[in-house]
């Protein structure tokens, strides 16, 4: 194809999607769409996938069999948006293995905020209130994304998590309406999780440098600073009714723009756990990977067995 | 981690059909990997029906489904674009016709 025929063709597409209409697998698209794709929808995988391993942390030691089975469910729910993410992905021709590959070889990223340790029970209900909560207003707009099966992922995966986040913020309830010492706990997870929470909507707006193709491609609909705003000014409310303080002395009721300014957060140690410095990445990797290669063998069964039953069958009809 | 980690194969990847309820067709949901027909059924209970989204699945393995090429859409469907006669208002009826 001529430059100036892909170039046709990528007008004809920008239109497309400014008309609202969806892209689907097959159609033609550009090659930096497609990997734009693959890397964020990857990486949104990977993010659900070591999602899981902080919380699965606490299921065996649940403080009650309610809280066991809830805690459960949502940690397959993760497992869910993984694969769900993952199929999704597939459809832009990347296999599974170049995935997983790429998260195990520590080439692909996944959302830094699950490199922190979850050291106490409050931690389980800090990260469905905070971080399923950041996690939410992140995903929302996704489901007008214009690649088809990534907006359809993302339809199903919202409508999952606002169960995640009320679950979680049961927990800071119960804690916070508890004996003094579970007070306690719950303002410390709090303490904890906060600053990290904010990270998770990204750098600020002067230091993204995507934002602008995203918005063309809605893959974002909103800035990293207006979305962390957003989660600000909904959660601090959330927190006086639990009777637990934000910890930042910064924070103030900002009348004229009728939000909450803030203080300023620590991008150096964002960036050190964005390069693999925080307090659990090696930890969470390693396990991902353990995990991965104890069970090939039980892969390797499973294959073994559905090939033998295969030709049993065809012995049989013959 | 040593070298005997030569896989033999990877499990093939499966479409998943979910019926959500008795009077409406299956519909495609996603893929997912399994060894086999009775794995990716069961997978697929897992990951797409866990909230009772579904009363039947299908899976299909994704190898045997052909798809049309949207690249060629225009010879594809256009024949259907110059058969106005197939649509009821191409037929000039009067109105004192009812019913029709
Ligand atoms: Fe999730
Ligand atoms: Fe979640």
């Amino acid at each position: 194809m001529s430059e100036k025929e892909i170039k046709n063709l990528e007008e004809i597409f920008d239109q497309k999607i400014a008309r609202d209409e969806k892209i689907e697998p097959k159609d033609w698209m550009p090659e930096k769409y497609r990997q734009t794709h693959i890397r964020q929808m990857s990486q949104h995988a990977h993010s659900e996938i070591v999602g899981m391993l902080p919380e699965g942390n606490w299921i065996s030691r649940a403080p009650s069999l309610r809280r066991k089975v809830a805690l459960l469910a949502k940690v397959q729910d993760e497992a869910g948006h993984g694969l769900y993410l993952y199929s999704a992905t597939e459809t832009l021709g990347v296999s599974r293995e170049e995935l997983y590959e790429q998260l195990h070889s520590g080439k692909a990223k996944y959302s830094s905020i699950f490199n922190y340790p979850t050291v106490t029970w409050a931690d389980i209900g800090a990260i469905g209130w905070l971080v399923d909560g950041a996690a939410i207003i992140n995903q929302v707009p996704l489901c007008n994304t214009s690649f088809g099966p990534y907006a359809r992922a993302m339809v199903r995966v919202c409508k999952e998590e606002s169960f995640h986040q009320r679950q979680g913020y049961e927990i800071m309830l119960t804690l916070s309406k508890g004996t003094k010492a579970q007070k306690e706990m719950a303002q410390d997870a709090l303490n904890r999780w906060w600053w990290p929470s904010l990270m998770m909507f990204g750098p600020t707006d002067d230091k993204s440098t995507h934002t602008a193709q995203s918005m063309k491609w809605k893959l974002k609909r909103k800035t990293n600073d207006e979305l962390r705003q957003q989660f600000i000014d909904q959660t601090v409310p959330q927190a006086e009714i639990l009777g637990l303080s934000i910890p930042d002395k910064d924070l103030k009721w900002n009348e004229e723009r009728k939000s909450y300014d803030f203080g300023e957060i620590n991008w150096d140690e964002f960036w050190q756990v964005v390069k693999g410095h925080g307090p659990c990445n090696r930890e969470r990797l390693q396990t991902r990977v353990n995990a991965w290669e104890n069970g090939a063998w039980v892969r390797d069964a499973a294959m073994a067995y559905a090939e033998k039953n295969a030709e049993r069958k065809i012995k049989k009809a013959v | 981690m040593s070298d005997k980690k030569e896989q033999k194969k990877n499990w093939p990847l499966w479409e998943v059909f979910v019926r959500s309820k008795n009077g409406l067709e299956h519909r495609h949901f996603g893929s997912l990997h399994a060894a086999d027909a009775a794995m990716a059924l069961e997978n697929a209970r897992d990951v797409y029906t866990r909230r009772n989204e579904g009363v039947s699945i299908w899976v299909v393995e994704s190898k045997h489904i052909t798809a049309s090429n949207p690249e060629h859409n225009g010879e594809l469907f256009e024949p259907a674009n110059d058969k106005v006669y197939r649509h009821p208002t191409f037929y000039d009826l009067p109105d004192e016709v009812k019913h029709m």
